[in-house]
C-alpha cells in the first residue's frame, strides 16, 4: 500500500441479510485530499461511511484505514483508531443535555487528562475556527441549524483527527450556510493536515471544494475523478447527476408492473 | 382451512423466536452493563448525577403517595381491627403491610412510570438523533457511559425510596389512627417494635426493593437501547417499559415472597 493513502478499499461489498448495499467497490482516499463521494439516496454511501469507522462489517473484500484492516481489528484497536477519526453526522448529533462548550470539550475530557484551563483554551480556539466562540453558552436547542452544524463540526476536529468524515453536511441548509459550511470544511482539512471524506448528493458545492470525487450508484462506483473531469463528463449518469435532470440512468419512476397491468387487477386501490 | 391452521403455527412461532432472541439480546445487554460498570464506577459523579434524576427526583410523588397510602391504611386497619377489639394493633398493621409489601411494591411501580420511562425515553431520543452512534464513534462506550450510570442509579435509588415510602406511610398511618381517631398512641407504637422483626420484615423489604429496582432499571434502559429510532418506536418503548416493568415487579413479588415467608 501507498504511503500516501490514507484509506484502500478492494472489492469491499455490503449487505443487509439478503439485500445487498455495496457491491465490489474499489476506491483510494489519498493522505492530505478532500475526497466526495456522491450518489443519490440510498446508494450505500452512508454505508461506506460506516464501514470505514468500523461500525459495520464488511461481507467481502478488504479495507484499509493507516495500513490496518478494520474488519480485523479488536473492540480496543477500533477504539484506538476511531480517537484519530472525526465523524460529522447528517443532523450534527450534538448531545442535548450539555451546552455548546461541553460539546466541543467532551473528546478532550473522555480521552486526555489535560487541565480544565488548557481544555478551555482548545474547545474557545475550536468554536473560534468556526465562527461560533461567541455561542459557546448556548445549549443545542437555542442554535440553527447551520450553527448546530458548524458546532458538530468544532467537535469533530476537537482532537486534531487524522481523517475527518462527513455524512451529509449540507443537507437542510440554506445557501449561506451552506457555503459557508463548504469553506470550512476545506480549510480545516488543510490547516489540520488531515484527510477528509466527504458524502454528499449536493453536487455544487462539493464540487468546488474537493480534490477528487467518486459517484456511487447501485453499490457501484460508476464514476470518478477530479471536479474538473467530473464538470466535463459526457457519461449520462454524471450529466443527469450533475445536472439534476429528473430522468436518465436514474429512473424517475420506482420500479413496478406496468401502470395498465395493474388498473385492470384494481390493485390501485389497494 | 389447513393453510389458515399453518399460517397461524408459522405466526406463533415467529413471536416465540422474537421474544426468544429480545430475552437473549436483554441478557447478553444486562452482561454488558456488568462488563463496563467498572469503567463508570470510575467516573462515579455519572452515577451520582443518576441517583440525582431519578431517585431524588422521584421523591416528591414517592413521598406523597406514601403519606396517602398509610393513611387509607390507617383508616381501613381500624376498621377492620376494632370489629375484633384489636384497634391497639393499629400500628402492627401499617407498618407490616408497608415494610413488607406495599412500600417495595407501590414505590417500585411509581418508579417505574416516573423515572423508568423518562430513562426509557432520554436513551431512545439519544440513539434517534444519533447521540449514540456518536459516542460510539468518538470511541467512547455508550454502555459505559450512558447505560450504566442509569442502571445503577436506578438500582442504588429504589432501595431508599422504598424505605421512605414506608416511613412516611407508617407516620401517615399514625396522622389517622393516633391523631385524628384517637388510638392509644403508646399502644400503636409499643406494639409496633415489638412485632416487627428488622430481618424479617425490614430487611426482607429492602431486599425486595433492590431486586425490583434492578429489574426496573434494567427493562427501562435496555428499552431505550433498543429503540427503533422513530418518534413511534421510542413511544412504543415507553409503554413497554411501564408494562413490562409492572408486570417484572408483581411477578419478582410473588416469587420473592414465597422464597422469604415459607414455613411461616
Amino acid at each position: 500500500m501507498s504511503a500516501e493513502c490514507l484509506v484502500r478499499i478492494t472489492g469491499v461489498s455490503f449487505a443487509y441479510d439478503d439485500r445487498p448495499i455495496l457491491g465490489g467497490i474499489d476506491m483510494e482516499i489519498p493522505r492530505g485530499k478532500l475526497v466526495a463521494i456522491m450518489g443519490n439516496s440510498g446508494c450505500g454511501k452512508t454505508t461506506l461511511l460506516r464501514l470505514i469507522g468500523g461500525q459495520l462489517k464488511p461481507t467481502g473484500g478488504e479495507l484499509l484505514v493507516d495500513g490496518q484492516s478494520v474488519p480485523r481489528m479488536t473492540h480496543d484497536e477500533l477504539y484506538a483508531m476511531r480517537r484519530r477519526m472525526g465523524m460529522l453526522f447528517q443532523f450534527g448529533a450534538l448531545f442535548t443535555d450539555i451546552s455548546v462548550f461541553d460539546n466541543v470539550a467532551y473528546l478532550m475530557r473522555e480521552h486526555t487528562d489535560l487541565p480544565e484551563e488548557m481544555i478551555r483554551d482548545m474547545v474557545l480556539m475550536k468554536l473560534n475556527a468556526v465562527g461560533l466562540r461567541g455561542a459557546h453558552r448556548l445549549m443545542p436547542a437555542e442554535l440553527s441549524g447551520g450553527m448546530a452544524r458548524r458546532v458538530a463540526l468544532a467537535r469533530a476536529i476537537a482532537l486534531d483527527p487524522m481523517l475527518i468524515m462527513y455524512d451529509e453536511p449540507f443537507a437542510g441548509l440554506d445557501p449561506i450556510s451552506m457555503g459557508v459550511i463548504g469553506q470550512l470544511i476545506r480549510k480545516l482539512n488543510d490547516a489540520l493536515g488531515a484527510t477528509t471524506l466527504l458524502v454528499t448528493h449536493d453536487v455544487q458545492e462539493a464540487l468546488l471544494i474537493a480534490d477528487y470525487v467518486y459517484f456511487v450508484s447501485d453499490g457501484q462506483i460508476v464514476a470518478q475523478g477530479t471536479p474538473e473531469d467530473i464538470r466535463a463528463s459526457t457519461d449520462p449518469f454524471v450529466h443527469q447527476f450533475v445536472f439534476g435532470e429528473a430522468d436518465g440512468p436514474v429512473h424517475f419512476h420506482y420500479p413496478a408492473v406496468p401502470f395498465e397491468e395493474e388498473s385492470m387487477s384494481g390493485m390501485g386501490h389497494a | 382451512m389447513l393453510e389458515t391452521a399453518l399460517e397461524a403455527i408459522r405466526s406463533i412461532g415467529h413471536r416465540v423466536n422474537d421474544a426468544l432472541q429480545t430475552l437473549g439480546f436483554a441478557a447478553r445487554f444486562l452482561a454488558m452493563i456488568l462488563l463496563y460498570s467498572g469503567q463508570s464506577f470510575r467516573r462515579l459523579r455519572l452515577t451520582i448525577r443518576e441517583v440525582y434524576f431519578s431517585g431524588f427526583q422521584s421523591l416528591l410523588i414517592i413521598l406523597v403517595s406514601g403519606l396517602f397510602i398509610g393513611m387509607v391504611l390507617g383508616m381501613q386497619g381500624y376498621e377492620t381491627l376494632q370489629r375484633y377489639g384489636s384497634s391497639e394493633a393499629l400500628g402492627v398493621l401499617v407498618a407490616l403491610s408497608l415494610t413488607r409489601e406495599l412500600g417495595p411494591v407501590v414505590s417500585a411501580l411509581l418508579f417505574a412510570s416516573r423515572a423508568g420511562s423518562s430513562i426509557t425515553a432520554e436513551i431512545g431520543l439519544m440513539k434517534a438523533t444519533e447521540q449514540l452512534t456518536a459516542m460510539d464513534m468518538m470511541a467512547v462506550n455508550p454502555i459505559a457511559r450512558v447505560v450504566a450510570p442509569r442502571f445503577w442509579g436506578g438500582v442504588v435509588s429504589m432501595p431508599l425510596l422504598a424505605a421512605m415510602f414506608s416511613a412516611v406511610g407508617v407516620f401517615g398511618g399514625y396522622l389517622v389512627g393516633v391523631v385524628l381517631i384517637g388510638v392509644d398512641e403508646g399502644a400503636f407504637w409499643s406494639q409496633m417494635q415489638g412485632s416487627v422483626d428488622f430481618y424479617l420484615d425490614v430487611w426482607n423489604g429492602i431486599v425486595k426493593s433492590f431486586v425490583f429496582g434492578a429489574a426496573v432499571s434494567l427493562i427501562a434502559v435496555f428499552e431505550g437501547y433498543d429503540a427503533v429510532p422513530t418518534a413511534e418506536g421510542v413511544s412504543s418503548s415507553i409503554k413497554r417499559t411501564v408494562v413490562y416493568s409492572a408486570l417484572a415487579i408483581l411477578a419478582l413479588d410473588l416469587v420473592l415472597t414465597s422464597f422469604m415467608f415459607r414455613g411461616i
